[in-house]
């Protein structure tokens, strides 16, 4: 057995009844190592009078039998609604078909427990839940044990846990009949965590808890969200970033059947009506004279030739060492190469829309967010309220990619003032329209290099510059993330990449770009452009050094030996060294990002100037593997995600506005395109990383490294498009 | 007033003629299976059966099902192949984030209905209208052979 867990003298728990019988454990953690908000965790532990803040509750035991689980985190199709359960499963011994799970409401005993605000994102869930839900079954076993031993009147030390049951000898008594007893109990100060060898829900495939609602329809997303004298409402909002209602005439749109009212809001004008289609048809006919502001000019192509400019000269310095100036015109054979990233709308299944009812001193919404707490301060101050005087309801995220996670709490603080002005319910939904033209994309980068190699092939000297907009600039989150100017996500994966610890010399930059289009994290973040790049360039460097793209990889990455293990994986499952049929090519790449390190290796045949991409192989050193199946899962999502983009998705500009609006012209993975996936984890004990992202940033790369295999032709923009042609 | 036959019962309802059949389902008769993806037949979150046919319900209207029958997820489980579809779902544990997966189960049920063992080439191009962000397509695939064989 492992030592006993000493329950942290900052960390409250308490073990309560519930209204209608049965146990409810709380729990509060204050001790958020890092904050990513100023001020945000710091009031999470105890109320003045020393009680826990409200609600709190972790974990329910009813008195018949059922175990609902409250996440602190939103399911969004990672499945953590199956991970943390699982984790309390474990510890309590719980019987899995008496698990119910439930969204936690917004509240600071749910904040994040590295990041001090609740969240879900960078990939951190069930690393940062670990240790808490554990904890969390195993104090409620310890209870429930404690009340078998009171109410059989024998020693706790006789008795063990068993499929939801305290057995003593061939007596067994339920959890629920025992939950009653155990709330009159004191809480343990220790509890004792299962030896990982011991464990029998951990490690193992465990299918969807979800699963069963999400097949038969039944599961609720926020777009689903009902009740009488809800109202439906769609914004005309600024065909240009930052432009703002001049005048508008509303008789047409007051004659369409179903439209209730018409009101301006900061954003635009809201038409509010019966149901969609008469909020579309009233906003079809409203007639909005804009004023189109400062970007009513703008346009990505000139865009991107300001950018190619600023990258032919050093920004900000994000790390440096030795002297690249001396020694790059030095070098036997050198490599300039500039790499060019397009803005990229999340553009999850499910529109953004969000849910408000407005009381006297009260405010709920129901919609899916990745980060209550910011869209909660949103609404508060909106609605001069105090936050927790806003109650928000997490339903199921029609997939999220970061767009759900704004600092701005965009379409909450939008649908917060249209109900407002409306004054009775409404639930704010979007258009794919809305959708893809609402802003807060990837933004657009360009990157470029300058390396140069010793005779033996090794980079000696490594200049690079990176320019594009930064997503933490003017959030709550920018005293944290951005440091002497440089916006840490803007470089992350370049500055921090192993290869460059193997080198002598080099010196990374970032101009910063200020430009006013919205954006914000896009699944894997700065990975998403900067894997692109690296292992682009690496590729080069091997190219250039006429050696194997694989064996290059594996010198230069010899001091990094989680690298190294999903490289040597992906490469084996692949048989990198045997020959592929005739006309398909491979290519390699592997990044870490997330504290996980993937690796990929890509087949590909290009025909008639398309690519056609026939099977990734993907390699996974995460550390421990909670849920194998859905880590596999994570895997095959990233890569249709990443691939999606790499081939063809990207969103530009002409004359201030997006020139993309829907499926049809935002193109992103189809069934057709969709190549094998195989998944391999490699065997790990090293420290516990994330998995929602990490598989992305290295799809781009290991898909155009093929296509410089199979053609000659280095792919340097995404998407790749019509490139090949 | 127009009457609907959705999942095998008779409804009237007060909507224009010109009303997406996605909407009347989701906002007027509050069967909120059906998702609404993108209002232009590229996604097929929206997909129902109209008469046995795979449609996008978010582009047809009201008027072209009347006399006709609408069969939406929620009444997939009373058909032999809707049936076996989600009971393939399941073993495959397809889903992730949900959303496009009542129009995925739609959409390969009407499939098997029509081609009892399809192959990858023909799985790809009657499914390549769903969208799916999550990328559950090598699943679905998986999945739909399943079923393909649990019906044989």
């Amino acid at each position: 057995m492992t030592a006993p867990l000493n329950i942290s003298r900052r960390t409250f728990i308490k073990a309560t009844a519930l209204a209608v019988g049965g146990l409810v454990i709380a729990f509060s953690i204050p001790t958020a190592k890092r904050f990513l908000m100023p001020g945000a965790g710091s009031d999470n532990a105890k109320t003045p009078e020393g009680k826990l803040p409200e609600p709190n509750a972790f974990l329910r035991i009813g008195t018949d039998n059922t175990i609902t689980v409250m996440l602190a985190h939103s399911e969004m199709g990672q499945s953590i609604w199956t991970t943390l359960p699982m984790l309390i499963a474990e510890e309590l011994d719980a019987d899995w078909s008496k698990i119910k799970v439930e969204h936690a409401a917004a509240a600071p005993a749910y904040l994040h427990t590295a990041y001090g605000i609740q969240i879900t994102g960078g990939s951190s869930t069930t690393w940062s839940e670990f240790d808490r839900y554990r904890q969390a079954g195993a104090l409620t076993r310890s209870l429930l044990v404690a009340a078998a031993a009171e109410k059989l009147g024998v020693s706790v030390d006789s008795l063990k846990t068993e499929n939801g049951f305290v057995i003593s000898g061939d007596n067994k008594v339920s959890y629920g009949e025992l939950a009653e007893i155990a709330t009159k109990l004191e809480t343990p100060k220790a509890v004792v965590l299962k030896d990982p060898k011991d464990w029998k829900v951990i490690g193992k495939a465990t299918k969807r808890l979800d699963g069963p609602e999400k097949i038969n329809g039944t599961a609720v997303f926020g777009q689903d969200v009902h009740f009488d004298g809800l109202m439906t409402a769609m914004v005309a909002r600024s065909p240009v970033f930052g432009g703002s209602v001049k005048s508008f005439d509303d008789r047409a749109a007051k004659q369409v059947k179903g439209v209730r009212n018409i009101v301006q809001v900061p954003t635009g004008v809201a038409v509010i009506a019966d149901h969609y289609w008469a909020a579309k048809q009233g906003r079809d006919a409203l007639q909005v004279e804009w004023d189109l502001g400062v970007n009513a000019s703008l346009d990505s192509t000139a865009m991107l030739a300001e950018y190619k400019a600023l990258a032919t000269k050093p920004g900000l310095v994000a790390t440096t060492l030795g002297d690249t100036q001396t020694t790059l015109p030095k070098a036997i054979k050198s490599i300039e190469a500039e790499y060019v990233l397009p803005y990229l709308a999340h553009s999850p299944m499910e529109p953004l829309n969000c849910a408000v009812r407005i009381e006297k001193d009260a405010c709920e919404i129901w919609t899916g967010t990745q980060m209550q707490t910011t869209d909660q301060q949103a609404a508060a101050k909106i609605l001069g309220l105090k936050p927790e005087q806003v109650k928000i309801h997490t339903l199921f995220l029609g997939g999220g990619f970061g767009r759900r996670a704004n600092p701005a709490a965009d379409f909450v603080s939008e649908a917060v003032q249209v109900a407002k002005a409306a004054g009775v319910p409404v639930k704010t939904v979007w258009s794919r329209e809305d959708d893809v033209r609402g802003g807060y994309y990837r933004p657009m980068y360009v990157h470029k290099a300058n390396i140069g190699l010793s005779a033996n092939g090794a980079p000696v000297a490594w200049q690079h510059v990176t320019v594009g907009q930064s997503i933490m600039l003017g959030t709550p989150f920018e005293a944290f993330m951005i440091k002497n100017g440089v916006d840490a996500t803007s470089v992350e994966g370049v500055a921090d990449s192993p290869y460059l610890k193997e080198i002598p010399n080099y010196h990374v930059s970032l101009h910063t770009v200020k430009a006013t289009i919205p954006v914000v994290w896009w699944r894997s973040v700065g990975h998403s452009h900067s894997a692109f790049v690296m292992e682009s360039l690496v590729d080069e460097l091997a190219n250039a050094a006429e050696q194997d793209p694989l064996a290059y990889r594996q010198a230069l990455l010899k001091n990094h030996p989680r690298h190294l293990a999903a490289l040597n994986l992906a490469a084996e499952k692949a048989e990198w060294d045997k020959p592929l049929p005739k006309g398909v090519f491979r290519g390699i790449a592997v990044h870490e990002s997330f504290g996980s390190f993937v690796a990929q290796v890509a087949e590909v045949s290009v025909a008639e100037g398309v690519a056609k991409v026939h099977r990734m192989v993907c390699a996974i050193d995460c550390g421990l593997a909670v849920n194998p199946d859905s880590l596999k899962a994570q895997m095959e999502s990233s890569i249709s995600f990443g691939l999606g983009a790499a081939m063809q998705s990207e969103i530009t500009f002409k004359e201030g506005q997006v020139q993309q609006s829907n499926f049809h012209d935002y193109l992103v993975m189809r069934m057709k395109d969709m190549p094998k996936v195989e998944v391999h984890i490699v065997q790990s004990t090293e420290k516990m990383g994330g998995v929602g992202e990490p598989g992305l940033p290295p799809v781009a790369p290991a898909v155009t490294n093929a296509i410089f295999s199979a053609t000659g032709k280095r792919i340097r923009q995404l998407p790749i498009g019509n490139q090949l042609a | 007033m127009i009457s609907l036959n959705v999942n095998g019962k008779e409804a009237q309802l007060d909507v224009t003629d010109d009303m997406p059949i996605l909407w009347a389902l989701r906002d007027v008769m509050h069967l909120t299976g059906t998702k609404f993806g993108c209002g232009m037949a590229q996604c097929g979150a929206c997909t129902v059966h109209l008469d046995g046919q795979a449609i996008r319900s978010c582009v047809t209207p009201v008027s072209a099902a009347v006399g006709k029958k609408i069969t939406t997820i929620e009444d997939a489980q009373n058909d032999q192949i809707g049936q076996a579809v989600q009971a393939a779902w399941s073993e495959v544990d397809v889903v992730q984030c949900g959303y496009c997966q009542s129009g995925q189960i739609m959409a390969a049920t009407a499939l098997l209905s029509q081609n009892k063992k399809p192959t990858d080439a023909q799985i790809d191009t009657a499914m390549s209208g769903n969208i799916c962000r999550c990328g559950t397509y090598p699943r679905i695939r998986a999945a739909i052979h399943v079923a393909a064989t649990k019906l044989a």
